[in-house]
């Protein structure tokens, strides 16, 4: 076990401990009679809590990972972005246990060219784990899609796992800009990559994804825990980024009637947590870069993250595990590259109690 | 020099026959009215131009006192270096005591000058308001320069690697222009927005640094202070 990895390990749990109180904690430490006095007992202590924390957030079904927003080049697996995106891919084989799948969550691709998803399927492919795969923005508007759908399949589809229902939209549907001024198809993927366009559309799920979502979740009892995953978050949170879903209140209304809810979107490449209702939102990382929170909106219950450093490449960006909790809730632990984990648990989410700030240098 | 001597008496007469009382005068502001009111308690005499916008208040002489001839040049010369000046109404007011020249334009609050030939540079426009058209060509130059800078700052060309400045930084965000110059700690020394413009080309971007006074760097500068003018600095975050 490396010094980081041994690191990452105790702020993990040392952070389960903080969602202990004192009674818990001696309860615990009685009970298994290691009240740690030496480096011998650590282990056995660290065990003893991890199942006392079960029993706190509820007993853990199974996790999976996630990796997204690596926007690759058509520049080789020496790019940095390519690098990036390895480097994730390495970090998730390691893991032990192995999760029981890996979403990646989007923009896969910059400029959405076949070279570009090709690569990046090639890098992908290396994963061990199960592989779902969602679309974005980058990866769609170059070809409307068609490489995409080639490598990947459909960008829209349900499946169900150890009885929590998984959805997958394709959330980045914009009003046709193209067709009117004629726009090549390299100019549709520059007008639609830009984050800070001032012209740009606001992505939707659109009203065919809706109604193929209504249709879907007819099928779905009530008390059946519902995952989601939107490139885009299915809220609004700054407009002028993109960081929104024009048809958001009408997806959230479609969701609402059933009891737990997560929404796991990319997009955005920062710490983001949100709470709406029965729904809880949580923002992925990039692999490739983090971009700033917008000047307003930023929802109360985020517990931003330290402005990155420019010169470490890595920093501010990474990749992320969910634990899927009994009762179907999620603990989300952002997996952040030279900086400790942050976790964000579903206890945290549904009191509104203020999270634990992010790890600092 | 004799002919000179002479337009100036002749032009201080024809003041003098122009001059009115600040009583039948209403078109002042209020603070150079309560001036003249106020003048009027002390000693003062009040000479209006021709045009009826020059107005010089005199104090140490009553209305209708004679002025010695010195007196008289010094009030001609000010009011018809003030009509030369420009179109506005002008208060002037020569103190008794102090050298300064105390000047009110369209009624704003008195300013001193110690000479005629110092008229305040706000005026180096001849006093008269911009024009729309003049207002236009000013900020399409200006325009033109930002414009130039944000196509830069949105075009991967500038590095080699395919990444442009706006991936990082939407809206020029977290680039804090105002916060330069500063020491920077990752270069261990100090530097200028302009440095750490070029750290980003050579580092992330993998291109070749601008020079200084290369029009794409002042571009970059001028559109990135532009965009991130009147943004709140947040330290840490923003």
């Amino acid at each position: 076990m490396s010094i980081r990895k041994c690191r990452q390990d105790r702020e993990t749990k040392n952070e389960s401990l903080s969602g202990l109180n004192r009674r818990e904690f001696l309860k615990t430490a009685v009970a298994t009679g290691t009240i740690a006095t030496g480096a011998g007992v650590f282990l056995n202590y660290a065990q003893s809590i991890a199942q006392q924390v079960e029993v706190k957030h509820g007993t853990n079904r199974f996790t999976f990972a996630y990796i997204s927003d690596s926007h690759l080049l058509d520049r080789g697996r020496e790019h940095r972005f390519a690098k990036s995106l390895i480097k994730a891919v390495k970090d998730v084989n390691a893991l032990e246990p192995q999760p029981d799948f890996v979403l990646y969550g989007g923009d896969l691709a910059q400029l959405g060219l076949r070279d570009e998803l090709s690569l990046g399927k090639d890098i992908i492919a290396e994963l061990k784990p199960k592989l779902y795969m969602m679309v974005g923005e980058h990866d769609w508007y170059y070809d409307m899609g068609d490489v995409w759908r080639e490598f990947f399949g459909k960008p829209t589809y349900s499946f169900n796992h150890k009885g929590i229902h998984f959805i997958v939209l394709n959330s980045v549907v914009v009003e046709d800009y193209w067709s009117g001024p004629k726009m090549a198809p390299m100019e549709r993927m520059l007008f639609m990559a830009q984050l800070d366009n001032p012209k740009g559309r606001p992505f939707t799920v659109g009203e065919e994804q809706r109604k193929w979502l209504s249709d879907d979740l007819s099928g779905v009892e009530k008390h059946i825990p519902i995952v989601v995953f939107s490139h885009s978050p299915l809220y609004k949170y700054y407009k002028a980024w993109n960081f929104w879903a024009d048809d958001a209140e009408q997806v959230q209304k479609l969701l609402s009637p059933f009891k737990t809810v997560t929404v796991i979107h990319g997009h955005t490449h920062q710490v983001l947590t949100n709470k709406i209702k029965n729904i809880a939102f949580h923002g992925m990382m990039s692999t490739a870069w983090p971009w700033p929170y917008a000047p307003e909106g930023i929802p109360k219950l985020t517990v931003q993250m330290d402005r990155p450093d420019p010169f470490n490449q890595f920093d501010g960006t990474g990749w992320g595990i969910v634990d899927t909790l009994h009762d179907g809730n999620v603990n989300k632990t952002y997996k952040l590259w030279d900086r400790n984990p942050m976790i964000v648990s579903y206890d945290k989410v549904s009191t509104g109690r203020e999270l634990v700030p992010g790890p600092s240098y | 020099m004799k002919t000179t001597h002479k337009m100036f008496i002749g032009l201080f007469a024809l003041l003098m026959m122009y001059a009115v009382s600040a009583n039948a005068d209403n078109n002042s502001a209020t603070n150079v009215s309560s001036v003249i009111q106020q003048s009027k308690e002390q000693s003062v005499q009040i000479v209006t131009a021709c045009d009826g916008k020059k107005k010089v208040i005199v104090e140490g002489y009553k209305e209708g006192e004679p002025m010695p001839e010195h007196k008289a040049r010094e009030v001609a010369k000010l009011l018809t270096a003030l009509m030369d000046y420009c179109e506005e109404e002008i208060t002037a007011k020569i103190p008794e005591t102090e050298i300064a020249i105390q000047l009110s334009i369209n009624g704003d609050p008195f300013i001193s000058v110690t000479a005629i030939e110092e008229l305040p540079l706000v005026l180096v426009h001849g006093g008269k308001p911009h024009t729309e058209r003049e207002k236009r060509i000013w900020s399409a130059e200006l325009n033109r320069m930002i414009d130039t800078g944000y196509k830069i700052f949105h075009d991967p060309t500038l590095g080699t690697n395919g990444i442009s400045c706006d991936m990082c930084h939407p809206n020029a965000s977290n680039t804090h222009p105002e916060t330069y110059p500063k020491f920077q700690t990752q270069t261990k020394k100090a530097a200028l927005l302009r440095d750490m413009i070029n750290w980003c080309i050579e580092n992330p971007q993998e291109g070749k640094k601008l020079s200084d006074d290369d029009p794409r760097m002042k571009a970059l500068e001028a559109y990135i202070i532009s965009e991130r003018t009147g943004v709140i600095l947040e330290p840490g975050k923003h």
